[in-house]
């Protein structure tokens, strides 16, 4: 099973999680030197309350971190396999052509433009529909959306050249 | 009896025709989104907290906003249950103890009888939480009222540390994940010095992190993921729930009386408490099957096993709303989206919500009687609909979510760079959630963090950077004696264990 074969290990995910906490706590400590974490004139400095959080996170991942290196047994597990991780994929990589699509330097396509785009791939690619169920399902949704935050709740969303040439701005 | 006279006058606000309308249209809608996967109770109202700035506005209208967006609440809360029994889905983790009795009766084809407990006790928890809240909160709120910062800090600092003293997992991860929360809070410009914090030079990060966008994000888009991973498909028994089926369970139901009044009091006692839904939830499975007579066929499908979890959960998931009220302590990730939303209409909460804006507290409480006798009727009627809403194939539901998603992440501030900040808490929630990392200490930190951090500042300006303040009179002392004691309980219980270790373990009580 291809699959089924496991990507990272347990006791790598933890390690690279707690790392990246322990970089996360050393940024906010070396941020609050240059703002002042100490005892100013008229009290506390901006940097005073911060410093501590910082100095919390590196203590807790560091801990956390020498657990998973104790991990044994546990820690040889699957953090994800490759089906998994195909899968999650399938849904994170059109998701951020979907957020890049409503809006970028180059051509915004708007929110309702590219919702409609990104519903109907998902139906095409992962869920295998004929267009001409895919069509009125995704077409429908995003006119719904339309009518209720344009119109309803006079909630404006990002728009494209199409709502431009039907009159809507 | 002030309490009756002021509830009645919440009866008063709460029963307008619009209000009851937003009910009605609060509960059907929590309901959908509990049953939904990637939206529940906390980031269905974080999505629709920004349809409510211009509602809040008019007179009258920030009662009518907290009353659709905790009818909402509601729903989600008993929409939860409807996946775990139909499905062996847990909707939301308070759930999960739902499903040991709840998803074995549908097998045999009591779904009918396991809803219906589900709904009923559901209700029964929630009913005997908000008369909690009705007769208790004013007294808290009126001795709140002599609370001053070193107070404050030390009932934030009892709320955090219930998070660690609670955690079934690490507590290295619980306080890693809250310090990251706080970590995030901090990020802009500093409200007393007026620096800037954190921001690296990046213009995005003036504003800071907005919590609601982590909610949606850590919440929705990783729950997402997380399904996914599992597969496309859904296999869910089916649900059939006529009249006949519900009033031979109402039947069967007082029967249990002795287990609904246990797990009612223990879901009191635990919501209170942040993050103590889920506990008492199993907890209160644990005493049931212990004490009931049956408790060996426990887990084969009895519905007893079904009245415990969702009373308690619910009983707490109410009585959740009490410390955010009186204090302004919220006690569940929802709780903290509702607080989040006070503060955007332009509200205090606190002791002082309560002499300064009697209606709105009064009205609130009185749309939480009437709003789960609403839930109960939606969702005994409407089952069927509901769950045929878990029959569209995933395929469809899935992207129309993350359009809800990037939606609400949108209307937040009316910015791209915020749908691109969900996507990564999407990520990172389904991370946190693989290796263990509670999200409920985070989502709190960023909601609290500067608030504990400014009474956190003005107890240490009051006392010129004396941290005996926090000792300094028995109120306070009592309070952060408490939040050390929760604080170091994971390290204290394991030295009993050691303790008890040492002694032959001759003495088992």
């Amino acid at each position: 099973m291809e699959g089924k074969k496991p990507v990272a290990s347990m006791r790598t995910a933890e390690l690279a999680m707690a790392a990246l906490f322990l970089v996360l706590g050393v940024l906010v400590m070396w941020d609050t030197r240059r703002l002042g974490a100490s005892w100013g004139e008229d009290g506390p400095q901006a940097g005073y309350f911060p410093f501590y959080i910082g100095l919390i996170i590196v203590v807790s991942s560091a801990v956390t971190i020498f657990r998973a290196l104790n991990l044994g047994e546990r820690g040889r597990e699957s953090f994800v396999e490759w089906g998994q991780l195909r899968m999650v994929l399938l849904v994170m990589g059109p998701t951020v052509v979907y957020v890049a699509l409503i809006a970028n330097p180059w051509l915004s396509l708007g929110i309702y433009a590219a919702s409609a785009i990104f519903i109907s791939f998902f139906m095409w690619y992962l869920g295998k529909y004929p267009w001409k169920r895919i069509l009125p399902i995704s077409l429908g949704v995003v006119v719904f959306f339309f009518v209720m935050f344009e119109i309803w709740f006079k909630v404006p969303l990002p728009k494209g050249p199409i709502e431009a040439a039907i009159g809507f701005n | 009896m002030e309490e009756i006279r002021a509830l009645m006058g919440g009866f008063a606000v709460a029963m307008t025709w619009v209000n009851l309308a937003l009910m009605l249209a609060g509960v059907t809608l929590g309901v959908l989104i509990g049953v939904l996967p990637g939206l529940g109770g906390a980031n269905g109202v974080a999505i629709l907290l920004p349809l409510t700035f211009s509602m809040a506005q008019s007179p009258g209208g920030a009662t009518s906003a907290i009353i659709l967006l905790s009818c909402i609440y509601w729903g989600a809360l008993f929409g939860g249950a409807i996946t775990s029994i139909l499905f062996n889905i847990p909707g939301e983790p308070w759930s999960v103890a739902t499903t040991f009795d709840g998803y074995p009766l549908a097998q045999n084809g009591r779904a009918g009888a396991a809803l219906t407990a589900a709904f009923t006790s559901s209700f029964v928890g929630a009913l005997v939480a908000v008369v909690l809240i009705t007769f208790i909160s004013p007294i808290i709120a009126r001795f709140a009222l002599k609370f001053g910062p070193p107070e404050f800090f030390s009932v934030y600092l009892l709320t955090f540390s219930a998070f660690v003293g609670m955690a079934k997992g690490s507590p290295f991860k619980t306080i890693t994940a809250m310090m990251a929360g706080f970590a995030l809070a901090a990020v802009g410009i500093d409200t007393v010095t007026g620096q800037l914090r954190l921001t690296f030079g990046f213009t995005e990060l003036l504003a800071g992190f907005d919590f609601l966008i982590a909610v949606i994000g850590l919440f929705g888009i990783g729950e997402i993921l997380l399904t996914i991973e599992e597969g496309l498909e859904f296999r869910g028994a089916k649900a059939k729930l006529n009249m006949r089926v519900v009033l031979e369970t109402w039947k069967e139901l007082p029967r249990y009386w002795k287990t609904s009044i246990r797990s009612a009091a223990v879901g009191c006692m635990m919501g209170i408490v942040p993050g103590g839904a889920t506990p008492a939830s199993f907890m209160s499975y644990g005493l049931a099957k212990k004490m009931s007579r049956d408790g060996e066929k426990f887990g084969t499908g009895m519905v007893e096993g079904v009245v415990a979890p969702e009373t308690a959960a619910h009983a707490a998931g109410t009585s959740a709303l009490l410390p955010m009220l009186t204090l302004g302590v919220p006690g569940s990730p929802t709780a903290a989206v509702l607080l989040g939303g006070l503060l955007i209409w332009g509200l205090q909460p606190g002791p002082l919500l309560f002499v300064e804006k009697p209606d709105f507290v009064w009205g609130l409480i009185a749309s939480m009687y009437l709003g789960n006798i609403v839930g109960l009727i939606v969702v005994l009627t409407c089952v069927p609909l509901f769950a045929s809403i878990l029959r569209v194939p995933f395929s469809i539901i899935a992207p129309v979510i993350l359009v809800i998603c990037a939606i609400g992440a949108y209307t937040v501030h009316n910015s791209i760079f915020d749908v691109w900040l969900m996507v990564v808490f999407g990520i990172l929630g389904y991370v946190f959630k693989k290796l263990d990392y509670p999200m409920a200490p985070l989502v709190l930190a960023l909601v609290l963090g500067d608030r504990a951090e400014d009474s956190f500042r003005q107890a240490m300006l009051g006392s010129q950077g004396d941290v005996s303040v926090f000792f300094s009179n028995p109120l306070v002392g009592t309070i952060t004696g408490a939040a050390l004691l929760l604080l170091f309980w994971p390290l204290i219980s394991k030295l009993i264990a050691i303790a008890r270790g040492r002694n032959g373990g001759t003495n088992a009580a």
